[in-house]
């Protein structure tokens, strides 16, 4: 399309579906929590309308994309739209930052008594304000829902899997530049080759995430286990949401290349994707440094 | 005054407009108040304005309240009134022809930098006052206030004075009714007792949800969070029954539980003290003999329509699916362990109680086993001691 | 350069036929008539429950309703008013305007807008059918706290954590959507600096959406895994605190009551200059001032929160960040003040929305900064001066603009003109009775009256019964209203492209009944610079 132009889509029903959808599946969620023997189907139901909708969407969006229907601006647009949207992921993340390094510097302290609330701890009995280990001293105590807190035996280790998922996530991201570099200079073998090793790592980040929920699970780390289980399942569980997320959008970069949907410069559905791969990958090492290893 | 005035014959006039029946007596008290108003008399009785208080606390906090509350109004009569003179001089229906000025840096530069100085000036004393309220380093006793669903808990510690301080049954018994008692809402069933002219410290912390503990004669509003202890300081100078309410959203009876405090002299306290200690005494003594089951029941009773009809309701029918009936509850019928344990220790939204005496407990699940038609097990004092 | 809005769509040059029309549209003036009707149903289903609130509030004593469904009434009320009524208002007007502002024919981002409309039935669904749900709607105030709103709450409330989520999911599409818009739809002769107000306020809005609302996503999250799956965020006991939570509504909290003023300045900004036939005053400084208020407003957080037991070196700090809000705000009150001086004026119903704005959102602003004099809270904290104060600000301020804007822009909407001397009337009833509501609130706050009450001590009865009648007559005005807006729509008479003698803006330069798509060729350097608001 002509740069004299602009472009102004016809209508659609994609947005009443994907509304329907969502609807549905939270709506089934909460019924579910409350013990709706149905509400584990309407969740399916609403995920699967979801799911529609983000495919007969983006597929009629690509296939525009593909006959040449957009020009220059609507590119930009875009990518104020990416990236806006990726920053308000990051005030997303920084919610969870927050309560971590409030608990961590505030809260806990104080419950043992820091600052200038010495008499809390009348409130609390062998309460020991260790970070990691709050409930240690309390063995039975239940939270004030009446739910049992879970004492881990062992701490969280930053070496071993987590130092490793924080060399393959930082490689992902290297790897993720080579593929786009390659496309830049329209070397396609390359552009797919590297894709999939990015594909690969982060693949392989989510199998040792999760095995080390194993190990942490084994030892009694749960979301039950106090403010140190909450945030600590709360970010990375987030974290490994976002990257599951971004491979599986990857995964369809990866085809719409092998399809030869992108030149080497015009290919802002390539670059949007990559965008999100790095903050994913920065927001690890917030995590790393902040959850696992201080 | 004059503006005050002028919004009560608004009213009358809505009212007028709207007739609303039964409410034009009232009305009239309204009217013949708007005009005792302009009288300085009345002022604190109709509380058009913040209490100066009874410590130095709330009466630098009432200094600061008029000083800025002066600051804006000479703000506003200056800036309204620049704005009522263009309103009225630059119209066009008089002919006045619009200037064409849209900038002036010096102009922008005075409207920036003195509203600073006038910051600055109020920033100062504010400053001052906050930081010597919070300093509660020079009290010279303790209470300790919890709030519960929907009542308070005093504790004296160096005395070991413990009570609770329900809403007081005369307004409980005329919510609905057309004829109030005096200081309705506004009385207890047992009042927090303080000496004057001491420096009290108070803690401040909460069994369940977030409460507040205010008193505004004292300047003291202090928010009762569970899991942590605050703390407020007041010396209070004036002896008296001061009264005040809960200010921090808590739930269905938010509004019902109120605060009083009686201030008495020094002696007086000294006495109140002992014969507390002495009641406390007999309360522990009471504890270890065995109870009768008609005994139990009615101090039950009492003790059941003071903590526990807020949610139980006095018939037993509760407020499902929140609150549960007693009235064929399974716990109330089943094993009496199971019974002391939930009121003991709480569950979900019912509260512990664990800070009732043992004879208090012990009547109150007899009563709960045994009312409403139930056929449950007699607790004895010594059984929930066991528990504990 | 001559350029026309290309779409494979077949009819792209008017709105198709029937329901679907609303359904599929991707048209910024359909998306914006589908907010502001939405906005205004909402905006009478939460007057309805304050009328509820004022009702039990006439007299002493429990009349009408039990205490728990009071709470409800208040919570739904102010949860309804600010993300059903208020902020859904503010982005149909920035649908409607900012295209048309901007000498652009549409949204940058079109699709995604509609979406942002379609979600908001469901959420608004969702929220009120808490309603008849068992242990019925969410009763621990608009602010949430925690653990009132997490141990101690109803089943209903997930239903209301995840209406919540999609709130905010609809808002920050929105505000990318709209920086999207300004930033790359804008005309290419349109410098930053000739952009109107109104465009300027709402693209800075939309930055405090973007960084507020998924905090409050977070906030609602923690609340869903603390409540369902045993996490203890603002539980003590697991080492949380409560207060935490507070923290984190907060810091979206208080943006947010800016996200719903700074639109409101833009409209002022607008509507003053015509009426005065005077260009605005101070039009840079009034760009830096909305600005510099939404970076304080990121910092000041923890006003609401001087009661909590935070430590004094914090208290201090927030006390001095929230005074100094005062300052940016002076500057757009003495700018419109300095506009109107020495102009020729004329009062015709915007004009005098927009004036009595700037007196009553001005006193609001002052209750306002007593409030942030941290030890002076003490007293006011969670008193009806609280009350007054952000009804002032909300409804003679927010709601204020949004009115003012609707009869500013009808003709332009419509292509009808409304009946001048029944919306004066409607004028002078609505100010008159909004004072008499909420005026004697200050008295209730500072006697002692606590909020969120649904009864109260016997000093309080005079009071509280004039606020009573002020609030029914006030909701009796938007009756008037409503008849107001329809017999425009049905039986208006036509108005002419330019309706006010005054009004700059390249909106005005469009037909009577704006075009379907506002631009279809970008206006040209010299109409940018004549209709420009400093010139
Ligand atoms: C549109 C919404 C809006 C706006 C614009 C404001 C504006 C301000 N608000 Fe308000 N506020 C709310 C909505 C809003 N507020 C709401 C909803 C609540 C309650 C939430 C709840 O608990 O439910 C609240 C509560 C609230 C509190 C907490 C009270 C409490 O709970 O104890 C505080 C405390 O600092 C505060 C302060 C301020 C200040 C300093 C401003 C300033 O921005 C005002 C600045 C304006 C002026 C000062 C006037 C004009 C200036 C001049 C003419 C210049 C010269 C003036 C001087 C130098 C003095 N607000
Ligand atoms: C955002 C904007 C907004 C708006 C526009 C309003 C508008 C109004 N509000 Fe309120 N309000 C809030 C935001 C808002 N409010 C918030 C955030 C709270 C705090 C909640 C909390 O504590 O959690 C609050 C709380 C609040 C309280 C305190 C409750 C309490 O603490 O217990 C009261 C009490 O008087 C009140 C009253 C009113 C009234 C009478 C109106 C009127 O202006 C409404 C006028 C509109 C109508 C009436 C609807 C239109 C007309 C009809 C439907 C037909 C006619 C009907 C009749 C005449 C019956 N509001
Ligand atoms: C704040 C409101 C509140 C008050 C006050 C209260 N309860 Fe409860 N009570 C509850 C709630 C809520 C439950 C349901 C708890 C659950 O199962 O999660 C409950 C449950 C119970 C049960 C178990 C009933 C069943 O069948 O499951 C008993 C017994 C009980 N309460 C006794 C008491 C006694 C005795 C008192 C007063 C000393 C009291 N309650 C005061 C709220 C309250
Ligand atoms: Cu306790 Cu409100
Ligand atoms: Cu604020």
């Amino acid at each position: 399309m002509s740069e004299k132009e602009y472009y102004i889509p016809n209508g659609t029903y994609w947005p009443i579906i994907g509304s329907v959808g969502i609807s549905t599946l939270l709506v089934g969620f909460a019924n579910q929590m409350h013990g709706a023997s149905w509400g584990a189907s309407v969740m399916a139901l609403g995920f699967a309308i979801t799911v529609f909708m983000l495919f007969g969407w983006l597929g009629q969006v690509v296939s525009e994309s593909v006959n040449g229907q957009y020009n220059q601006q609507v590119d930009r647009s875009f990518r104020w739209g990416m990236s806006w949207f990726i920053f308000s992921e990051v005030m997303f993340f920084a919610a969870f930052f927050g309560a971590l390094f409030y608990a961590r510097a505030l809260s806990v302290p104080w419950l043992g008594g820091a600052d200038n609330n010495l008499f809390t701890p009348e409130l609390w009995n062998g309460f020991s304000a260790t970070w990691q280990q709050i409930a240690f001293t309390t063995p039975g105590t239940t939270l004030q829902s009446g739910t049992a807190i879970s004492i881990p035996t062992k701490l969280v280790d930053a070496t071993g899997l987590p130092a490793l998922n924080t060399i393959l996530l930082l490689l992902s991201g290297v790897t993720l530049t080579f593929s786009h570099h390659a496309l830049r200079s329209s070397k396609r073998n390359q552009v797919i080759g590297w894709l999939i090793a990015t594909i690969a790592l982060g693949s392989a980040f989510l199998g040792f995430q999760v095995a080390e929920y194993g190990h942490a699970y084994a030892d009694g780390l749960k979301l039950t286990s106090g403010i140190y289980g909450s945030t600590f399942y709360m970010l990375t569980g987030f974290h490994g949401f976002h990257v599951t997320l971004g491979a599986i959008m990857l995964t369809v970069i990866l085809f719409r290349v092998q399809k030869g949907h992108f030149t080497a410069d015009n290919h802002f559905a390539f670059e949007g994707v990559a965008w999100y791969w790095h903050f994913v990958d920065v927001v690890w090492l917030g995590l790393f440094v902040f959850v696992y290893w201080v | 005054m004059i503006a005050l005035n002028f919004l009560i014959s608004l009213a009358f006039y809505a009212n007028d407009c709207f007739y609303l029946g039964g409410y034009m007596s009232k009305l009239s008290r309204v009217v013949a108040s708007s005009t005792a108003l302009i009288s300085t008399a009345v002022f604190s009785e109709y509380g058009l304005n913040m209490t100066e208080g009874v410590t130095s606390v709330s009466r630098d906090i009432y200094g600061l309240h008029m000083m800025v509350f002066w600051i804006c109004v000479a703000i506003a009569i200056i800036v309204f009134g620049v704005m009522a003179y263009s309103l009225y001089t630059h119209r066009k229906s008089k002919g006045f022809k619009a200037a064409n000025f849209h900038e002036s840096t010096k102009a922008e530069f005075l409207w920036t930098a003195i509203p600073v100085i006038i910051l600055i000036v109020m920033a100062i004393p504010a400053s001052k006052v906050l930081i010597d309220l919070e300093d509660t380093s020079k009290a010279q006793m303790t209470i300790k206030i919890t709030g519960h669903q929907w009542k308070w808990q005093y504790d004296y510690p160096k005395e070991g004075i413990s009570f609770i301080s329900n809403l007081a049954k005369s307004s409980k018994n005329s919510l609905k009714s057309d004829t109030k008692p005096q200081h309705y809402l506004l009385e207890v069933d047992k009042r927090l007792v303080l000496p004057v002219d001491t420096s009290i410290r108070f803690l401040i912390t909460s069994n369940d949800v977030i409460h507040n503990w205010w008193v505004a004669e004292f300047g003291v509003k202090q928010d009762a969070n569970p899991g942590f202890i605050n703390d407020a300081w007041a010396q209070v100078d004036k002896i008296g029954v001061y009264r005040g309410q809960c200010a921090e959203l808590c739930g269905k009876d938010h509004g019902f539980m109120p605060i009083v405090v009686e201030v008495v002299s020094k002696a007086d306290y000294a006495a109140w003290v002992a014969k507390e200690q002495a009641s406390a005494a007999a309360a522990v003594a009471s504890a270890t003999k065995t109870w009768s089951k008609a005994e139990l029941m009615t101090k039950g009773k009492s003790v059941y329509e003071a903590n526990c009809a807020g949610c139980h309701k006095i018939d037993g029918s509760g407020i499902p699916p929140i609150f549960p009936a007693m009235k064929d509850s399974v716990i109330a019928n089943g094993p009496a362990l199971e019974h002391m344990k939930i009121v003991l220790h709480g569950k979900g939204g019912m509260p512990t109680f664990k800070m009732l005496g043992d004879s208090d407990l012990a009547s109150v699940i007899t009563y709960e086993r045994n009312a409403f038609g139930n056929t449950g097990s007699v607790v004895q004092p010594s059984d929930v001691k066991s528990v504990r | 350069m001559t350029t026309v809005t290309a779409s494979h769509d077949e009819h792209h040059h008017g709105p198709e036929k029937g329901l679907m029309r609303w359904v599929k549209t991707t048209n910024h003036k359909d998306i914006g008539t589908l907010y502001l009707w939405f906005a205004f149903v909402m905006l009478l289903i939460g007057g309805a429950l304050a009328m509820g609130i004022r009702m039990e509030l006439l007299q002493p004593g429990l009349q009408l309703m039990e205490p728990q469904f009071f709470n409800q009434l208040t919570t739904m009320h102010g949860l309804i008013m600010v993300f059903g009524a208020i902020m859904p208002a503010f982005v149909g007007l920035g649908n409607w305007l900012i295209p048309m502002m901007v000498g652009a024919p549409d949204m940058a981002l079109p699709r995604m807008n509609n979406w942002s409309f379609w979600i908001l039935p469901f959420a608004g669904g969702i929220l009120l059918s808490t309603f008849f749900m068992e242990g019925g709607a969410p009763a621990f105030g608009w602010t949430f706290y925690a653990p009132l709103s997490t141990t101690f709450a109803p089943d209903s409330t997930d239903f209301f954590i995840f209406a919540v989520h999609l709130l905010g999911f609809s808002s920050i599409m929105g505000a990318i959507n709209i920086i999207a818009t300004v930033l790359n739809m804008r005309a290419p002769d349109m410098k930053l600096m000739d952009m109107p107000l109104f465009v300027w306020t709402w693209l800075i809005t939309s930055f405090l959406l973007i960084g507020a609302m998924p905090v409050l996503a977070g906030a609602v999250t923690m609340m869903l895994t603390d409540r369902n799956f045993g996490t203890a965020f603002f539980d003590a006991t697991g080492g949380g605190d409560p207060v935490m939570f507070q923290h984190i509504f907060w810091f979206f909290g208080h943006p947010e009551v800016y996200i719903m003023i700074l639109p409101a300045f833009g409209v002022v900004s607008h509507i003053i200059p015509t009426f005065a036939r005077k260009p605005l005053f101070g039009y840079s400084s009034m760009v830096y001032a909305t600005a510099s208020i939404a970076f304080l407003s990121y910092i000041v957080w923890a006003h609401h929160m001087f009661l909590t037991g935070m430590p004094v070196a914090g208290e201090l700090y927030f006390m001095y960040a929230t005074m100094l809000i005062a300052v940016p705000t002076g500057v757009k009150v003495f700018n419109w003040v300095s506009t109107m001086w020495r102009g020729s004026m004329t009062f015709e119903t915007p004009m005098l929305w927009a004036i009595s704005f700037v007196f009553l959102f001005t006193i609001g602003g002052f209750s306002g900064l007593m409030l942030g004099i941290a030890p002076a809270d003490i007293q006011y904290h969670d008193t009806y001066f609280v009350v007054a104060h952000f009804h002032y600000v909300l409804v003679t301020g927010a709601l204020w603009a949004i009115i003012a804007a609707t009869f500013y822009w009808l003709p332009k909407w419509t292509g009808k003109m409304y009946n001048e001397g029944l919306a004066k009337v409607h004028f002078w009833w609505a100010v008159i009775s909004v004072n008499v509501l909420f005026f004697p609130q200050h008295f209730l706050g500072l006697a002692g009256m606590p909020r969120r009450i649904p009864d109260y001590a016997l000093q309080f009865a005079d009071f509280n019964f004039i606020s009573s009648i002020g609030g029914f007559a006030f909701g009796a005005s938007f009756i008037l209203f409503t008849y107001i807006i329809v017999d425009c729509i049905r039986n208006g008479k036509p108005a002419t492209a330019r309706p006010w003698e005054g009004a700059k803006g390249l909106e005005w330069t469009l037909a009577a009944k704006a075009e379907y798509h506002s631009f279809n060729t970008p206006p040209s350097k010299e109409l940018i610079k004549s209709e420009s608001q400093h010139s």
